[in-house]
């Protein structure tokens, strides 16, 4: 019994356990008087649990019609199984191969532009001495983070509209043709990665900065005795100091290197341009809820689910391995 | 350390070409704001002709009249604050409680529990079963389903977690002395203290329920049911294909390009309005967040 315990008085339920067990006490009755005492903590937590269990955890269990011939009147459970048909059915689909391109190609590209953006601006933003005018183009560049993707999607459809939008008429100023940018292949993957870096560059720069808040001000002012200016300042002390964070941050971004914001392609998308913008997600939307082939569609989200978990995994180990030897 | 009157001419130079850039980004950020607003207010044949630039050409407000006449616009705007209020109440109700419970260490399994919530954030079973098992569930269709099935997400059970288990353990003994119970410790001593951490995880939920977009779009059917941004979106891929719109709209002053930008501008302004109260507690929540799961 613990100390706390004798210090209340305990009901007549604890007092007859007390009795008869005092002496042997089993497992069983150990767990009994746990849960007696501390009965709403779990209370506290069944809820969640439960959300957990039916949203999260009972579509797993669905995944199984990723292995099955499924069919809404015969249910989950009484489809019957066809093994890996589907999975020969997707790697024979020049639609889906071509998905995964894309996937891969269009979060590569992010990585190579829209990574460096929030870095290159953070370092900016540690050099503007005026307080307020610092204070006020952040609170600007942080707000197109919080636009929901449709608004950013009506933004970009009207800019870039063939007649009306601002793109072409300054185009036109130059002389230059009008171009129906959104019916393009070759046009969709700048618009979209442009698009994401005006929406998150900002955003993104506020662990860099919070990094750079944390440089130790000592190695600035020995700098400064050593008559160093700011550019070698930042190369020789901000960008080593902050170097681990942009580190795990790169791990991060590959470890989630399946996850396209595919809500944004559905908005910005259409037939003319799926030759380049059609990814794993956005596929699986047109395969299973739009033309219902639950099962096909089921087995690509079930690969792409595997090969996120394995990426994200390793990811998560490297970004361990690499902070409990880095700086912090 | 950065003091203008030490600088040399050439650190002067380049703090000025800096501040130069940084004003030129910021410039670009708010521009299609200032240019989707000048388009709601343009006349629809200076909008279709792409006259407009920076200012309203032909000024009216005939796009927001045709907007605001539209009972589905009203609809379609109710049911986004009934989704964004009902939804984060109900996230807090299920967050605050259960990552109280997983703080504490005298909860048996705790291991098993928060490896059961982090296993989430690596592995999900994608948009199919998930759709099925809301059918399953009755789920479809309803403005309870959404509103519930969104509710948690581990990220923010974590965040919060992390937060209470910061909580030096004195203030929970001094309560326990006067004899309060888990939920009075929660509800008098933890949320109090926890208040910028719970102010984050609100914000997160107030954000994404009111940008949600993808799963009301798949999973509402009714008209009545549907949220401003599915009703943005019917809007502004219907407009340009809708003949009989063409015909209404030479005779008014208003094209799709104004109606479109006129409602992007309405849903934005309770954004704008909110944005300055939030900015100081999301600064400090992405940075909770960058923990250890």
């Amino acid at each position: 019994m613990t100390v706390q315990e004798k210090e209340r008085p305990l009901s007549k339920s604890e007092v007859a356990i007390s009795d008869e067990h005092s002496a042997t006490i089993g497992p069983f009755e150990a767990a009994v008087e746990h849960l007696k005492r501390e009965w709403q903590l779990y209370l506290m937590l069944l809820p969640m649990i439960i959300w957990f269990a039916v949203f999260l955890y009972k579509p797993m269990y669905g995944l199984q019609i990723a292995f099955k011939d499924y069919s809404i009147f015969r249910g989950i459970a009484g489809s019957p199984w066809v093994g890996l048909e589907h999975f020969e059915t997707l790697f024979a689909n020049d639609q889906f191969l071509r998905a995964i391109k894309n996937t891969i190609t269009i979060s590569a590209l992010n990585l190579l532009f829209g990574f460096p953006a929030p870095i290159i601006l953070a370092l900016m933003f540690n050099e503007v001495l005026n307080a307020s005018y610092k204070r006020t183009a952040q609170t600007i560049v942080y707000l197109p983070h919080f636009i929901s993707s449709v608004i950013i999607a009506g933004i970009v459809i009207t800019a870039f509209s063939p007649t009306a939008g601002i793109v072409n008429t300054v185009m036109g100023w130059f002389g230059l043709d009008p171009v129906y940018f959104l019916t393009q292949p070759e046009w969709f993957r700048p618009i979209f990665i442009g698009t994401g870096i005006w929406q998150e560059a900002g955003f993104g720069s506020i662990v860099f900065l919070a990094a750079i808040a944390g440089v130790n001000p000592s190695l600035y002012e020995s700098a400064v005795v050593d008559g160093a200016n700011r550019w070698q300042m930042m190369w020789k002390i901000t960008i080593p100091s902050i170097l681990p964070t942009i580190l795990i941050m790169l791990i991060i971004r590959i470890g989630n290197i399946m996850e396209v914001s595919f809500e944004l392609v559905i908005l910005l998308y259409q037939p003319a341009t799926y030759e380049t913008a059609d990814v794993v997600n956005t596929w699986i939307y047109r395969q299973g809820l739009q033309s219902g082939q639950y099962d096909l569609a089921a087995a690509a989200g079930l690969f792409n689910a595997i090969v996120a978990f394995v990426l994200v995994m390793t990811a998560n180990t490297l970004s361990r391995r690499f902070s409990r030897t880095s700086l912090w | 350390m950065m003091n203008w009157n030490l600088y040399s001419r050439g650190d002067k130079f380049f703090a000025i070409m800096v501040s130069i850039l940084i004003g030129m980004f910021t410039v670009a950020t708010l521009y299609p704001f200032i240019y989707i607003a000048a388009v709601s207010f343009s006349s629809g044949f200076a909008a279709q002709a792409g006259k407009v630039v920076l200012t309203p050409i032909d000024a009216t407000l005939e796009a927001y009249g045709y907007i605001l006449k539209d009972p589905q616009f009203w609809i379609s705007y109710r049911n986004t604050f009934i989704y964004t209020i009902g939804g984060t109440v109900m996230s807090l109700a299920f967050i605050i409680p259960g990552a109280y419970a997983l703080s504490r260490p005298q909860l048996k399994g705790r291991r098993f529990f928060n490896l059961f919530i982090a296993f989430t954030m690596w592995f999900n079973a994608g948009l199919i079963p998930f759709f099925l098992n809301m059918r399953d569930l009755n789920l479809l269709d309803s403005m309870f389903g959404i509103i519930l099935a969104f509710a948690v997400n581990a990220f923010n059970v974590i965040l919060l977690r992390n937060f209470f288990e910061a909580i030096p353990k004195s203030f929970e003994e001094a309560a326990r002395m006067d004899g309060a119970n888990d939920f009075q410790v929660l509800w008098k001593v933890f949320v109090p203290l926890s208040k910028p951490a719970i102010a984050t995880i609100t914000l997160f939920c107030i954000v994404s329920r009111w940008n949600g977009f993808f799963w009301a779009m798949v999973l509402l059917q009714s008209e009545d049911k549907i949220p401003l941004q599915v009703f943005l979106r019917h809007t502004i891929s219907n407009l340009s294909d809708d003949d009989e719109f063409a015909i209404v709209q030479t005779a008014a002053g208003f094209s799709a390009e104004t109606v479109t930008a006129a409602i992007i501008v309405c849903s934005i302004v309770p954004v704008l309005i909110v944005y300055p109260f939030i900015q100081k507690y999301f600064e400090k929540g992405i940075l909770l967040g960058g923990v250890k799961e």
